[in-house]
């Protein structure tokens, strides 16, 4: 899964796609993955990282991951692979 | 060496800075941060509580002109008088209703010393909302369908299994613009509409997604000499963007860059299309002059009020490549303290 090349997300979490003209807020988590996506980690990567850093496990984090992306796709934030 | 600023005097109209802005107010602003030009604006307005005649620092004088609904003639009169008082090199008219008789006037203007820089009147006539559909077919762009309707006979006669179903966009020949799912709807939009605007009303295929548009300027040979694409953040009942954003869509500017090369277009005009979500790109409207929201794109690096005055003035001119994407603008609304002496002054001598 890649996110967009062109969508500019500052530290705060704010996204600005350039091409709609439409902006999001991720809260701290979200921006965390998103910026995982931003560099190209497989799934299998963010899964260790959050289910160290996080208590969640792995089961239970991919479904909340799966909601989360298919969210980002409808707002058209990733490249259609 | 610093080059000084050419000495300019221009007639601007559309001085309208209400719910439902004219252009006049933002083309202005460019001009005074032009480079280039050292301007003398002469504010032409059509009522005496336009705003922009009230707002400090912005005009060197202010006329009152007749509705060219009143004849051209008298229009003209009007023109030649406030000439012989400030001699324009340059008038820039705003308003789709008063293009048609600055454009038939253009050549009289010409012989007076008055440049404009208009569409011919072909090119006025085949981008009118009635032609719209014609206009797609013969440049291969896509646009919804429409019907014009000229009576209550013409809304019985809408089929909507042989047309296009509802919803509809009901809308003005020059503004407006209403969505109606049913025949009770038209109706009522209908009434509403050419009461106002005139006749035709424009039934319009309605397209879902996202409206998006461009300010752009043609040479008239062809060339794009600036295109800024914008999409509306909030959006007033009236349809009016009330802030905005230019976004990064080269798709947009290559339909810009098409209908400039293909039409030839001359002077400013702005787009209204729908971006579907399957990124179809579909227009809704192509507007024969610079829009109300034109700051944003001098604010984003084109100031293409200026340029439209080199086009005007037969100067040289580099056209724009390039903006900056991601530039808001959000518009206020003000209350002016005018001094009744004014608004007296322009209401009995028809100048300020």
């Amino acid at each position: 899964m890649k996110t967009k090349g062109n969508i500019a997300i500052s530290e705060s979490g704010f996204l600005f796609d350039p091409t709609t003209g439409e902006s999001f807020t991720f809260n701290p988590v979200g921006l965390e993955i998103f910026n995982y996506l931003k560099e190209e980690k497989s799934l299998g990567e963010i899964t260790e990282i959050m289910t160290e850093k996080y208590d969640i496990d792995a089961n239970n984090f991919e479904r909340y991951y799966y909601d989360f992306t298919s969210m980002l796709n409808q707002y058209h934030l990733l490249e259609n692979e | 060496m610093k080059m000084s600023k050419i000495d300019i005097t221009i007639g601007i109209t559309g001085l309208n800075n209400t719910d439902n802005p004219g252009p006049g107010v933002p083309v202005i602003r460019g001009i005074k941060e032009s480079e280039v030009f050292n301007p003398r604006i002469i504010g032409l307005a059509y009522e005496n509580l336009e705003p922009g005649v009230y707002m400090e620092g912005l005009l060197d004088k202010t006329y009152l002109i007749p509705y060219p609904s009143e004849g051209t003639e008298v229009f003209l009169e009007r023109i030649e008088y406030v000439h012989s008082k400030e001699k324009f090199d340059l008038i820039i008219p705003n308003f789709d209703a008063e293009l048609f008789t600055f454009m038939k006037a253009a050549e009289k203007l010409s012989s007076l010393g008055i440049h404009t820089f208009l569409p011919t009147l072909e090119q006025y006539e085949e981008r009118n909302k009635s032609n719209l559909p014609e206009y797609g077919r013969k440049y291969g762009l896509s646009v919804p369908e429409s019907i014009d309707i000229t009576s209550h006979s013409d809304i019985l006669k809408f089929d909507k299994d042989k047309d296009f179903d509802y919803p509809l966009m009901v809308k003005g020949k020059f503004y407006d613009a209403h969505i109606a799912y049913n025949e009770e709807q038209i109706t009522s939009n209908f009434n509403k509409i050419s009461a106002k605007w005139g006749l035709p009303v424009i039934l319009q295929e309605f397209v879902k997604g996202t409206e998006v548009n461009v300010v752009a300027l043609g040479d008239g040979k062809g060339n794009t000499i600036g295109a800024v694409a914008m999409r509306k953040q909030y959006i007033t009942d009236k349809g009016k963007a009330w802030g905005g954003i230019t976004i990064d869509d080269p798709k947009l500017i290559e339909i810009t860059h098409k209908i400039m090369r293909e039409t030839k277009w001359r002077g400013g005009m702005e787009l209204e299309l729908i971006r579907t979500n399957s990124n179809e790109y579909y227009i809704i409207e192509i507007n024969p002059r610079i829009p109300a929201w034109v700051y944003l794109a001098v604010g984003a690096g084109q100031n293409l009020p200026e340029a439209l005055i080199k086009l005007a003035m037969g100067m040289e001119i580099e056209p724009y490549t390039e903006y900056k994407k991601g530039i808001m603008f959000v518009r206020y609304s003000y209350d002016i303290i005018c001094d009744l002496k004014k608004f007296e002054t322009l209401s009995i001598n028809g100048e300020l």
